[in-house]
Parts: C-alpha cells; structure tokens; sequence
C-alpha cells in the first residue's frame, strides 16, 4: 500500500492512542513513538507497528505514534485507519484482515 | 440464543477504546457497540476498525456482544455487516427498520458474510429497531420477517419526532408503538426491547419506566449507562411473594398431574393453564436472575 498524503486516526483520550502516517518515500519506515508507558511498552508498542505495517505492505511511511496507553487491538486498529487515510483507499479490504 | 435472557442493553460508542474494553464489567445482561447515531460521519471507519479488533481480542466474559450498525440505505452499512460478521459478535442489531424487506436484505447480506468466512448459517442473530411511525404500522411482518431475528426493539427519538411530539414523564406519546411492537413480538415468538430513558438524574422516573414496560410485556431495556442496570435488574427479579406463589401453583400442577385429577385451586384461586405458564415463566425469570437455582426439577431459594 502507497502513502500518498497524510493520514490520522485515534484520539489522545485515555486507552487511546493518536497516529499519523505519513509519506517517506524512498526512506523505509520511520516510527516516532510518545507514550505514557513507553518505558514498559515502547518495544512492544513498535512491534505491534511494525507487524501491521508488514500485513498492509506497507515499506515506505513516516509513523507517529502519541499513545496514552493504548491495548494492542486499538494501536491496529488505528494504525489501519491511518494508513488506509494516507493511501487515499476509502474501503478496508475485510478478506484479507486478520 | 434466542431466548437467552436480555433485560439490559448498554449502550458502548464505537469509536472509545476505553469504553469498549471496560464494557462487560457491569454485567448488563447485553452490550450493544454503537457504529451508528455515536460515530460521526468522519469516523465511521476507523469505529468499525475498533470494532472490529477489539471483538476479536477481548473476552466479554459471558455478556452478549450485539453491534449496532449504520442502516443498509447509508453509504456505511454494508461494509458494517462484511466486517462485523467476521468480528462475530454474537448479534446485529439493524437501526431504523420501516418493513420486512429490510429484515430480509440484512438477513440476506449476513448469510453471504457467514458463507465467505465459513460460519454455519444463522451463527449471528439479528435484531431490528423500529423507529418511525411506518416501522410501527408493520411491526409484524418485520417481526415475522427472518428466522435470524431474535427480538424487535423501538427506538423512541426519531418516532416521536415523526410522531410531531415530543417524549413525556409518563411516556402516554409510546403507549401505541410499544403496545405495537410488543404485541408484534410475542404473536411471532421473539423478543421485545424497550428504549433507552435519557435521564440519567431521574432515577425514580426511571423506574417507574421500567415498572412500566415490564408490565407491558417487554423483555428488557436499552440503556445508556452503568447506573441504570441495577433498577432494570431489580424491576426484572421476581419478588419473594411472586416466586412463593409461582412455585405453589407449579407444585400443585405437577402433584394433579401426577394423580390424574385436571383443576386445581392454590390459596382458593382457580389454577388454569396460562397461570401455570404465567409461574413456569416467573421461575424461569428468577432462575435466570440468579435467586433461584434449579435442582433435581424444582427451584430452590
């Protein structure tokens, strides 16, 4: 999937988290993560990222993760919404959701 | 599933993280995620994408999972019904249901989700919301519409307004429509849902709505918050008194039944057929209460 703009989904509400995709093309992907448990979590708040990122072939994006303590489920859900908002595709493709 | 007992449905928005997880800790009988009036229009994907993720991750413990999703004539509502089949919950509930077609074309798209994601046919239930004026002149045939469906609900706010009223403390501007739906309900054998009592302040007012629709014949109520399970929970539970009775008229049948003889009297009253079923139905209602536990045939305090 092609980031071609600048996505966001989520909030910054408790148990929420906030994420922005953005395009960096030619760059890989770039994580910058603010969390109020980044000290327990960071890591597995990156993999969580990262695993999504790798299902939505995703391989070029700048992501910016403001999470306020944030369950694994909500961080994909909201990962997928941005993603799917800075690829300019409006409907989710449910076949291939895990 | 379809009997299952249904007295409260909590009302969960879709698109909160924190709600939804915390959802099913204050054992409403029912929770129901909102993917509809909650969400704005802006959001209405990344709602059902938490929707979706958070089915498929948490445990409810036992409460019974319906969403609501946006109606089939919205731009949102069939992608709802792709996605939320494979979340499984355990029900969707249609909003805004005018006639049996919409039953059936829910029914229908839900069958198709069910084949894709090989799920046996009928694994998720279906609920439908009557919400205006011509839902209510044709409540029985949507009740009648599918076998999927396991109960009918009315939804208040947007009929009243077609209505050209507004709702009151009494509630008299509902009395047609859930005398209606209810009536509907019971003729093809499914459930019936009240609507939710937005004031959260008015506990007594509340009540007295419960009282009401009970009364009625409802099997239960949504609701729009923790605080209001407990009054719909305690209204629902039979008293001390109803349950000594029903369990004298149940013993007397059972003990004419087994000597042969065909009409009983309990406490000099005449006992008839539908007041064996009215006791059989309050045991059942205080079994499932959880203060009477069934042992070896009987109930016992």
């Amino acid at each position: 999937m092609k980031i071609i703009k600048t996505g966001s989904a989520g909030t910054l509400e408790s148990s929420d988290v906030l994420i922005t995709v953005r395009s960096h093309n030619g760059k890989g992907v770039q994580i910058t993560l603010s969390s109020t448990v980044e000290k327990q979590f960071g890591n597995q708040i990156r993999h969580v990222v990262l695993e999504t990122l790798k299902q939505l072939n995703v391989t070029e994006a700048a992501v910016d993760v403001q999470d306020k303590g944030a369950l694994d489920c909500a961080i994909q859900a909201r990962l997928i919404a941005a993603v799917h908002r800075a690829a300019g595709i409006d409907k989710i493709n449910w076949e291939e959701m895990r | 599933m379809k009997d299952r007992l249904r007295r409260t449905m909590l009302y969960v928005p879709g698109n909160n993280t924190g709600i939804i997880r915390d959802a099913a800790i204050y054992r409403s009988d029912s929770i129901m995620i909102d993917l509809e009036d909650s969400v704005s229009y802006r959001q209405k994907d990344a709602a059902r994408l938490l929707v979706y993720t958070s089915l498929r991750t948490f445990d409810f413990e036992g409460v019974e999972t319906v969403v609501r999703i946006n109606g089939l004539d919205t731009p949102y509502g069939l992608e709802d019904i792709e996605a939320m089949v494979k979340a499984r919950p355990d029900i969707i509930r249609l909003p805004k249901t005018d006639c049996a077609q919409d039953v059936q074309e829910a029914s229908r798209l839900i069958l198709l989700e069910e084949k894709k994601n090989g799920l046996p046919e009928g694994s998720i239930g279906l609920m439908a919301a009557i919400e205006s004026p011509l839902g209510v002149i044709n409540a029985y045939e949507i009740a009648c519409a599918s076998e999927r469906l396991v109960g009918i609900a009315i939804g208040a706010e947007d009929y009243v307004t077609a209505m050209k009223t507004s709702r009151s403390a009494d509630g008299i501007e509902l009395l047609y429509a859930r005398s209606a739906v209810v009536t509907a309900a019971r003729a093809a054998g499914i459930q019936a849902y009240d609507t939710v009592y937005s004031d959260l302040n008015n506990e007594e007012g509340f009540r007295r709505e419960v009282e009401l629709i009970r009364q009625l014949g409802f099997d239960g109520k949504s609701i729009i918050s923790p605080r209001q399970i407990k009054v719909v929970h305690d209204v629902f539970t039979p008293s001390v008194k109803e349950i000594e009775l029903a369990q004298k008229v149940v013993e007397a049948i059972d003990e004419a039944n087994a000597k042969g003889s065909g009409v009983i009297a309990v406490d000099g009253k005449m006992i008839d057929k539908p007041i064996v079923e009215r006791a059989k139905r309050t045991l059942e209602m205080a079994s499932a209460s959880g203060v009477l536990s069934r042992k070896e045939g009987r109930y016992h305090a």
